[in-house]
């Protein structure tokens, strides 16, 4: 008899949470999302880094101290396994005033603490070798080598292909609507598309952690979501060499300025905190952009003109009571494990949370695992024409004309890439068809034109391999439609 | 240094199929030459196809056509001439191999190739600025489509993007938008014109008044609202310098919004094979062969500059056709003392950079401000014409004779009033 | 009651005033050519467009041919030549040129093929 296991939410937790679970014989695994696609909440938008993990006070926040190195040193190995775009190159939080050099020791000392290796304290000579384009006011820097950078719903999408080649079953556009409980004990998932036996629920439901929790009667606390706004600039305008931070105020991190994995300029993020109920509230403002570009321009003075900008957004951290990430086994109802408030360090943790979790289902819930016989580590990366030398190209064309043909420009994805994807989604149960998740997954239309010449194309591939009317084509799910019809539906009237 | 993929072998590889590459195309092959014509879409004509308005050809057919039928007339030329193109061909480089040998690298669902050409004539076109190059914040949802994208789903696929409509900029591209939409039953609730004046030709501005669609000139959208498709707008007004004035915003309730906010010509393969750009009008700084910094590599309509005229977009692709012809024959452009065309007062952006003074030749350009009772002139050679009206938005273009600057060092054209 | 055009025959683009009394057209003012005046009053009393829409097209590439009218059609009947076209369902081939349907004796001309 097979332990039935429900993770609400397939963000990064729920995603390595899954695949970690994937391993076990006597584990039936369900992963629960509500958006069409999967890593579509907290891990849509971030700044995508793989933390070092000396910024966790390990006396204030134990569990993001402890997990953060970790998951770090985990992600070395899943990158590869899992074939997510990533690279390592280190980040430099750089002081610009004496007092600076007083906070850096502090990190240092807190980095040492929590077994980070190889940072240090670099001069002047050394940082501007480094980066040469740093502000001129820049005095040092603390430089930690193991940060890394990673391209994170790619990451979500990895990590679910593997769990669901693995045994994993989803449950997409399945919103939990309660938690049955019965003498203390977690029964299962109450759904919009029907009820979910479980006898363990995984609580990763990022934003809306706190609301699941106090589902099965656990409410001790609360998440509120907090802003930060980021720039993105076209690939021509050259970007820093490694991860930049200023030195961190008591109040924020910073606004970080980075070249993210694809190879575009990015600054932010600020932070704005917002009341629960604006769980929803993805959109950019003036205020918070202006913050973010007066901020990034004290270390990157030259940002280039407002017109070089492709792409603005907004993400949302999970902020918890307390801070500290929320993982544990609850006494009060047995087989409920919440995995909530992951907040950042969350990304980085990711893995190391899975791990955790693993240890709980065995030491605080008593079931002992069975690993399978057969587990399958690796995850293959789709074709992406824009890595393929013109011979291979050549090569796979002869098999599928459609790896010659190319479909975003800006990025050279080829029709064949995107044939790919659209396999993919549907071998992770995606239904309705999105232009996000072709995005996420080909990275056509994230370039200078940001999808004008060949979003309309996608739309007929979508609407062809979903066998759907090319209108219906979505965005990014129900609600969220290409158009209304067909060019004459207003004048017959059937709008 | 070369991949190993099959070699191609031209006197002309002409990138883009729309007007300028088809013409000059048509033209290569009749003097001549050994043309290869690429484009990356599944049909040639580039934008012409979807711009389904009349307003084209009156110069060069002398026959007022839509897009669709001028595109229709140059292709049947390509096919009574046997000009080879090839659809869904993407250039992917682009190498100045010698002054004398280019060599374009390209796929396609046949595969990758090198076609080694003498000259490259560069007619890509444009891209138009999207919502975020116009810094409109807010929440991200479906129903935001640059003009020209939401032409191609309404004109090409048959797709009704929206039915309230709310169009960012008052040129050509976002007034014809506005009647496409009006004439398919959509309510068009306002184009906001970020200037105090409309930017399009006056035959286009009509379409407002065709179909009573409010105008706010010196304004413009700040944010969008919406839950998965747009809900509302935030439109502000702007001062004299442009900047918004606080108090001055409200909605408009529109499920979508269309950005029509300008054209950037395609150049980044140009640049990344060394050829010199001018920051004025954002396409490659040429001769009046058209000829690029780079020899060899000739440049034509919208990528050149931005027209708004496809005659003059389809006579540019025929004077690089012959400045390629010119090219090989002499093995390079002949050496000589260039005459340096500069920007006088009121003048933003011209092209050809730099005339031989052997030829007769076309300057092509925009004024900076719209002026009524104007004179156009070259001071070094006492030209003076004289123009009623002069606007941004309509572009000029002037003769300039041979014998006219065959004995000047530099030209200054300047528009001023009289 | 006074009609306020510009002009569209020509680049000049003259601002053009039209006073009709009593249903009348009393005066012209503005123009600077015969063509202009003569646009101004057909404005005024039966303006004309030429129309150019897309109907749905069977058995092509494309699921749509460009279409225009032949002649210019009265203004305030353009909603009604609209809520015929949405009517239309073309089947290919059809080339440049071809008389796909005929509204109120104007003919309707395919400008794409298909």
């Amino acid at each position: 008899m097979k332990t039935k296991v429900a993770i609400i939410g397939a963000g990064i937790s729920g995603a390595s949470i899954a695949r970690v679970l994937s391993r076990y014989e006597n584990l039936e695994v369900h992963l629960i999302e509500k958006a069409p696609d999967v890593g579509w909440g907290v891990s849509k938008a971030n700044t995508a880094l793989i933390h070092g993990g000396y910024d966790d006070d390990p006396e204030k926040y134990p569990t993001r101290a402890k997990l953060c190195i970790r998951g770090n040193r985990l992600w070395h190995q899943w990158v590869k396994e899992l074939q997510i775009a990533h690279v390592w190159n280190g980040a430099l939080i750089v002081a610009t005033k004496d007092e600076d050099f007083d906070e850096l020791e502090r990190l240092l000392e807190r980095g040492r603490r929590n077994g980070v290796p190889e940072m240090r304290i670099i001069g002047r000579e050394e940082l501007f070798r480094m980066e040469p384009h740093l502000t001129k006011e820049a005095l040092g820097a603390l430089w930690v080598p193991i940060v890394g950078q990673i391209a994170p719903i790619p990451a979500v999408i990895a990590l679910v292909e593997n769990a669901v080649a693995n045994g994993v079953k989803t449950h997409l556009e399945t919103e939990v609507r309660d938690i049955k409980v019965e003498n203390g004990e977690v029964k299962g998932v109450e759904t919009n598309n029907g009820f979910i036996e479980a006898d363990v629920v995984i609580n990763a439901a990022g934003l809306h952690a706190d609301e699941i929790a106090r589902m099965a009667g656990i409410d001790y606390f609360e998440i509120h979501p907090r802003k930060g706004e980021y720039f993105l600039f076209d690939d021509t305008v050259p970007g820093p060499n490694h991860v930049l931070f200023p030195t961190p105020t008591p109040i924020s991190k910073g606004i970080v300025v980075t070249s993210e994995v694809s190879g575009h300029l990015m600054i932010g993020p600020n932070a704005q905190d917002l009341p629960p109920e604006e769980k929803e509230n993805f959109a950019t403002t003036e205020e918070g952009l202006e913050k973010v570009w007066k901020g990034a321009k004290k270390l990157w003075p030259q940002l280039p003109l407002k017109s070089k900008v492709i792409r603005t957004f907004a993400g949302l951290r999970p902020e918890p009571t307390g801070g500290d990430f929320i993982i544990r086994a609850e006494k009060d109802v047995e087989g409920f494990i919440n995995v909530a408030g992951i907040r950042s360090p969350g990304l980085t943790s990711a893995p190391a949370i899975a791990y955790e979790v693993t240890e709980i289902i065995e030491r605080d819930l008593g079931i002992k695992l069975v690993e399978k016989e057969k587990w399958n580590p690796y995850r293959r990366e789709i074709t992406h024409f824009f890595m393929l030398p013109p011979e291979k190209v050549n090569e796979m064309v002869k098999g599928n004309p459609a790896y010659g043909r190319i479909i975003c420009r800006c990025n050279n994805v080829s029709e064949g890439d995107i044939l790919e994807a659209i396999e993919r989604m549907k071998f992770i149960g995606v239904k309705t068809p999105s232009l996000d998740s072709i995005k996420f997954r080909t990275k056509a239309m994230t370039g200078t034109c940001q999808g004008a010449f060949c979003r309309p194309k996608i739309v007929q591939l979508l609407a062809k391999e979903y066998d759907t009317e090319s209108w219906k084509v979505t965005l990014k799910g129900r609600g969220s439609e290409i158009g209304i019809g067909d060019v004459k539906v207003l004048i017959r009237g059937d709008a | 240094m070369f991949p190993r993929i099959p070699m191609l072998n031209y006197d002309v590889v002409v990138i883009g199929g729309g007007p300028a590459g088809m013409a000059a195309s048509i033209k290569a092959k009749e003097l001549g030459l050994k043309v290869l014509l690429l484009d990356e879409r599944d049909y040639l004509g580039g934008i012409l196809p979807q711009c389904i308005h009349p307003g084209f050809g009156l110069h060069y057919f002398k026959e007022e056509l839509t897009g669709p039928e001028f595109a229709s007339r140059l292709a049947k030329r390509l096919v009574e001439l046997g000009v080879e193109c090839r659809t869904s061909a993407r250039v992917l480089e682009i190498r100045n191999y010698s002054d004398l040998e280019k060599v374009v690298i390209f796929t396609s669902p046949s595969g990758a190739y090198q076609a080694w050409t003498r000259t490259v004539i560069y007619a890509a076109g444009a891209r138009e600025r999207h919502a975020f190059e116009v810094g409109i914040v807010g929440d991200r949802v479906s129903g935001i489509y640059t003009a020209g994208e939401a032409q191609t789903l309404m004109d090409i696929y048959g797709i009704l993007p929206g039915k309230e409509v709310v169009i960012v900029g008052s040129g050509d591209v976002g007034l014809i938008m506005a009647r496409r939409f009006a004439l398919e039953g959509a309510k068009v609730k306002a184009v906001v014109e970020l200037m105090p004046y409309p930017g399009g030709l006056a035959r286009n501005v009509m379409i407002l008044r065709d179909f009573n669609i409010p105008l706010y000139l010196g304004h413009k959208v700040v944010e969008v609202r919406g839950k998965g498709r747009v809900k509302r707008v935030k439109v502000v007004k702007v001062d004299e310098n442009l900047r918004e004035i606080p108090g001055s915003e409200f909605w408009i309730d529109a499920d979508t919004l269309v950005i029509s906010a300008g054209l950037v010509p395609s150049v980044k393969k140009l640049k990344k094979v060394g050829v010199e750009i001018d920051p004025a009008t954002g396409g490659p700084i040429v001769n009046d062969r058209l000829e690029t910094s780079v020899p060899g590599i000739f440049a034509a309509g919208n990528s050149l500059l931005i027209n708004d005229l496809v005659d003059y977009v389809a006579e540019q692709g025929e004077l690089a056709a012959e400045g390629a012809k010119e090219f090989i024959n002499n093995g390079g452009i002949e050496s000589r003392k260039w005459i340096k065309v500069e920007k006088g007062e009121n003048v933003r952006l011209l092209a050809p950079h730099y005339l031989s003074g052997e030829r007769d030749v076309y300057l092509y350009l925009r004024v900076a401000k719209p002026m009524e009772n104007v004179e156009l002139r070259i001071p070094e050679i006492s030209k003076r014409v004289r123009l009623p009206v002069v606007k941004p938005a309509e572009m000029l273009r002037i003769t300039l004779r041979s014998k006219e600057i065959r004995k000047t060092e530099k030209l200054t054209v300047e528009v001023v009033r009289i | 009651m006074i009609y306020r055009f510009t002009c569209i025959v020509c680049p000049l683009g003259c601002s053009i005033e039209v006073e009709v009394e009593d249903g009348k057209i009393k005066e012209v003012r503005g123009c600077t050519c015969p063509r202009g005046e003569e646009w101004a009053v057909q404005e005024v009393t039966n303006p004309k467009r030429i129309v150019m829409s897309v109907v749905p097209v069977e058995g092509d590439a494309l699921p749509t041919v460009s279409v225009r009218t032949a002649e210019s059609v009265p203004k305030e009947r353009i909603p009604e030549l609209m809520r015929f076209l949405a009517g239309l369902k073309l089947k290919a081939p059809i080339k440049v040129g071809d008389v796909v349907a005929e509204w109120e004796g104007v003919k309707i001309v395919a400008t794409r093929g298909a």
